[in-house]
């Protein structure tokens, strides 16, 4: 923007400067206005660069880096090759057939000394346990007795705890060893390493992950519909009516879509929830009655009713400004050269609305998609979205960071993909965002 | 131009060291607790009359709920901005394990009992941790509203699960922890074998079926002041919550609420202090010396019905500081509240809680 500015600033004075004459214009001190007005360009470009580095400088810091860091951490495995490096280089001669030998147990027993010092012990413990629960007690249970023992360590660990003797609890030391790892996007589609190695679909109890992300999907192209099918008519009314009713219709638009998402979402809850004015009012018009209250929140009609709501204006405005430069002359032609009302809109008025309408539904989609605070509160658990696992595995006590950001990492890509694709088959350069 | 870039650069970075550095000297504490009835009950009993001895001004954050995700990410981050943490025992021992909060020698930092007893034997056995200082025993346990049924509520466990006899929603906290416990007692587990039970496979899947049973009947709440909410409110009928939430809801709000002592489960929860504060550990110590003395832990019972974490305190609990009443029958380790109640035990919970909780998320969303 700013080059092109800076450019076209410097078009005109020369382009006259070419036309009053052959001879060679120069400047006061006698340098070419050639050269002079370029060196005051290139002066100009610079500065305006210098206006824009500080943005630059702030997407770098507060977006570009934090995105690079969340994928580099959603494939990193640290815990095993850093917290237990003795015990990661011995057990890399282990066949995998029996308990190890003796120098594994004495690699193991050295790197808890250290662990236990540096308490990072428990980290690697943790890694462990979180595939093999109980791990975190027989290797912490174990590191605590050991000023008590002495070698053979192989022996008097598992005296003290018969876990050293499973065979799938050293695969996994082994199989973790691995400083990076696609163990994360196993999980993030429901897949994981089996106890010999081979990936396979986690037990079903388990599964959450892969029927999410299509939830997520479904829900925010329900969600796009329906505020089309709101949004279309509000926004043609809007853009035929009066400029004086038009002008009150568009505070109508306007004023929810300056309101807080919060109190927006909260409003929702008074209106939906049980002891709420929508029940209410079924009550008392005899609808219902009172022990059978409708459960219209904390579910997905609750999600799907609020974003609905919060999302419209995002599918109104692009579409308006859109409708807003067909002439109605178009339609007047239509008509006049015999098209019912019907087939003047559809073949005339809609093509010429699609710039508005894809932008609406890009924005809406994958604005939809992402949403996190509206489906924490009015969701429940069957409303909620994938981002609000990224939350929870990021927040619990037993957060998984690593997960959360191979989760927000995939659903990164499928918005980009999504956005590419949508590229491909509308071109972004046709949109109109109002 | 380079130079005028250069200067800009070097005075940003400057004034970004100089904020930094302003916000480390400052004579304040940052303690992170759990909000509601629960953290104003602190805010009387410590931190208000330390403000008051010392003049530190005490910054508090409700942040207790996701503690160890916090602690975690700020010493990772190698930003860490709480001094003191109100920590479950269970998180604590895990914090602790992964090197994420300080050790802490009670007897050296901590205040003897009236008597001279050292801290290390005031304070009740099994309670204190390598990093972790008890502060109260508290209960959770389900109560009801009373309106809600026309005759009597709910006595025993096995009443929670019959939707007959008890209609209306349960309300109960979206974590598997004490949840699959209480199912397993529902379904005929006697209380000393929950954990055995719970650690194997078919255990799992038993308590798994049993809250199937009445998941229709189940909405989930995460913060602590939120259950007392939904049993005024009507949108529940049962609630799982913390002992003195309801006690604070009974006496302050005059809710028409009941506890159903029966199988209760009570832990400890208590102060931690997460690595990385090294500048500001004289005033983090001095803060910990004053509040974890005998007089103040019985006097946070004053406000809020937990039990005091050390023996010494136990015999001055009297009465509410408001209103009057006596706090003894109100404390879950009264003997009549006490008769079925469940340690929650933080061991099998560091082991199992990864899997258990993975499950439970995934059960939840289905």
């Amino acid at each position: 923007m700013s080059d092109s500015s800076a450019a076209s600033h410097g078009q005109s004075p020369s382009s006259t400067g070419s036309q009053s004459g052959t001879e060679q214009l120069t400047t006061a001190d006698g340098t070419p206005l050639r050269i002079s007005l370029r060196k005051a360009e290139a002066r100009a470009r610079r500065r305006a660069f210098f206006l824009v580095l500080p943005l630059l400088a702030f997407l770098l810091v507060t977006f570009a880096i934090p995105i690079v860091q969340m994928i580099s951490r959603s494939v990193r495995n640290p815990e095993v090759s850093e917290y237990l490096p003795n015990t990661a280089s011995a057990i890399q001669n282990w066949n995998g057939q029996e308990v190890p030998p003796e120098e594994v147990f004495a690699a193991m027993a050295a790197d808890m000394e250290v662990g236990m010092e540096n308490r990072t012990l428990g980290r690697a413990a943790a890694r462990i346990n979180r595939e093999i629960p109980g791990a975190r007690s027989t290797v912490l249970g174990t590191a605590r007795a050991l000023d008590e023992m002495s070698p053979p360590y192989k022996e008097a660990f598992i005296a003290d705890d018969d876990g050293w003797t499973n065979l799938e609890f050293w695969r996994l030391i082994k199989r973790e060893t691995r400083t990076i790892t696609p163990v994360y996007y196993l999980l993030a589609f429901d897949y994981e390493y089996s106890p010999s190695g081979e990936i396979v679909e986690r037990a079903e109890y388990y599964q959450v992950y892969r029927m999410l992300f299509l939830r997520t999907a479904w829900m925010s192209l329900l969600i796009t519909a329906l505020c089309i099918l709101l949004g279309y008519p509000v926004a043609h009314l809007l853009a035929t009516l009066p400029l004086k009713t038009s002008n009150l219709l568009m505070i109508l638009v306007l004023l929810p879509f300056w309101t807080s998402l919060l109190v927006r979402t909260s409003a929702w809850i008074v209106l939906l929830q049980q002891q709420g004015v929508v029940n209410d009012m079924l009550v008392w018009l005899g609808v219902i009655d009172t022990d059978n209250r409708v459960r219209m929140i904390y579910n997905q009609i609750g999600t799907i009713v609020a974003m609905t709501h919060i999302l419209l204006p995002f599918m109104i405005l692009p579409l308006y400004s859109v409708m807003k430069t067909i002439p109605p002359s178009y339609m007047r032609a239509a008509r006049s050269l015999g098209a019912t009302q019907l087939r003047a809109f559809v073949t005339v008025y809609m093509p010429l609305t699609i710039p508005g309408l894809a932008a609406g539904v890009l924005l809406v989609f994958i604005l939809a998609i992402g949403y996190y605070i509206t489906p924490a509160l009015v969701g429940g658990d069957t409303g909620i979205f994938i981002s609000n696992l990224i939350a929870q595995n990021m927040t619990g006590s037993t957060a998984q960071l690593r997960l959360a950001a191979a989760l927000a990492t995939i659903l990164l890509v499928a918005v980009l993909v999504l956005y590419w694709a949508f590229n491909k088959l509308v071109g972004v350069d046709r949109l109109k965002f109002g | 131009m380079r130079t005028t870039a250069k200067s800009v650069t070097l005075a940003m970075a400057a004034s970004v060291v100089a904020l930094a550095a302003a916000h480390a000297q400052d004579d304040s504490l940052t303690i992170v607790s759990w909000g509601g009835a629960y953290t104003e009950s602190q805010d009387k009993a410590y931190h208000q009359p330390y403000a008051e001895k010392t003049g530190t001004e005490i910054l508090q954050e409700d942040k207790s709920a996701q503690a160890l995700a916090g602690i975690r990410s700020q010493v990772e981050a190698g930003n860490v901005t709480w001094d003191v943490v109100d920590m479950l025992q269970a998180d604590a021992q895990r914090a602790c394990d992964e090197g994420l909060i300080m050790e802490i020698p009670h007897d050296e930092w901590l205040a003897e009992a009236p008597d001279g007893t050292p801290p290390s034997e005031d304070f009740i056995e099994g309670t204190l941790g390598d990093c972790f200082i008890p502060q109260i025993l508290y209960a959770t346990m389900f109560a009801y509203n009373t309106e809600a049924f026309d005759g009597e509520g709910p006595q025993t466990i096995a009443d929670i699960w019959d939707t007959e006899k008890f209609p209306g929603t349960r309300a109960l906290q979206n974590i598997p922890q004490k949840n699959l416990e209480w199912a397993l007692i529902a379904d005929g587990v006697s209380p000393d074998e929950v954990y055995d039970v719970l650690a194997t496979q078919e255990g799992q899947d038993r308590a798994f079926a049993k809250l199937d049973e009445i998941r229709d009947n189940i909405i989930w709440w995460s913060e602590g002041a939120q259950p007392p909410q939904m049993l005024a409110d009507g949108e529940a009928a049962i609630a799982t919550a913390y002992n003195g939430r309801i006690f604070n809801a009974q006496v302050n709000e005059d809710q028409p609420f009941e506890i159903m002592w029966d199988g209760q489960m009570f832990e400890v929860d208590g102060w931690v202090v997460p690595v990385g504060n090294d500048d500001e550990l004289e005033l983090i110590k001095d803060y910990l010396y004053f509040a974890t003395d005998t007089q103040r832990l019985a006097d946070q019972a004053k406000y809020i019905s937990y039990a005091p974490a050390r023996k010494s305190s136990v015999p001055k609990v009297g009465q509410h500081a408001e209103l009057g009443i006596d706090m003894k029958p109100h404390m879950p380790t009264q003997d009549e509240n006490f008769q079925n109640a469940v340690q929650f035990n933080t061991d099998f919970w560091a082991d199992y809680g990864d899997a258990l909780e993975e499950r439970f998320n995934a059960w939840l969303a289905q």
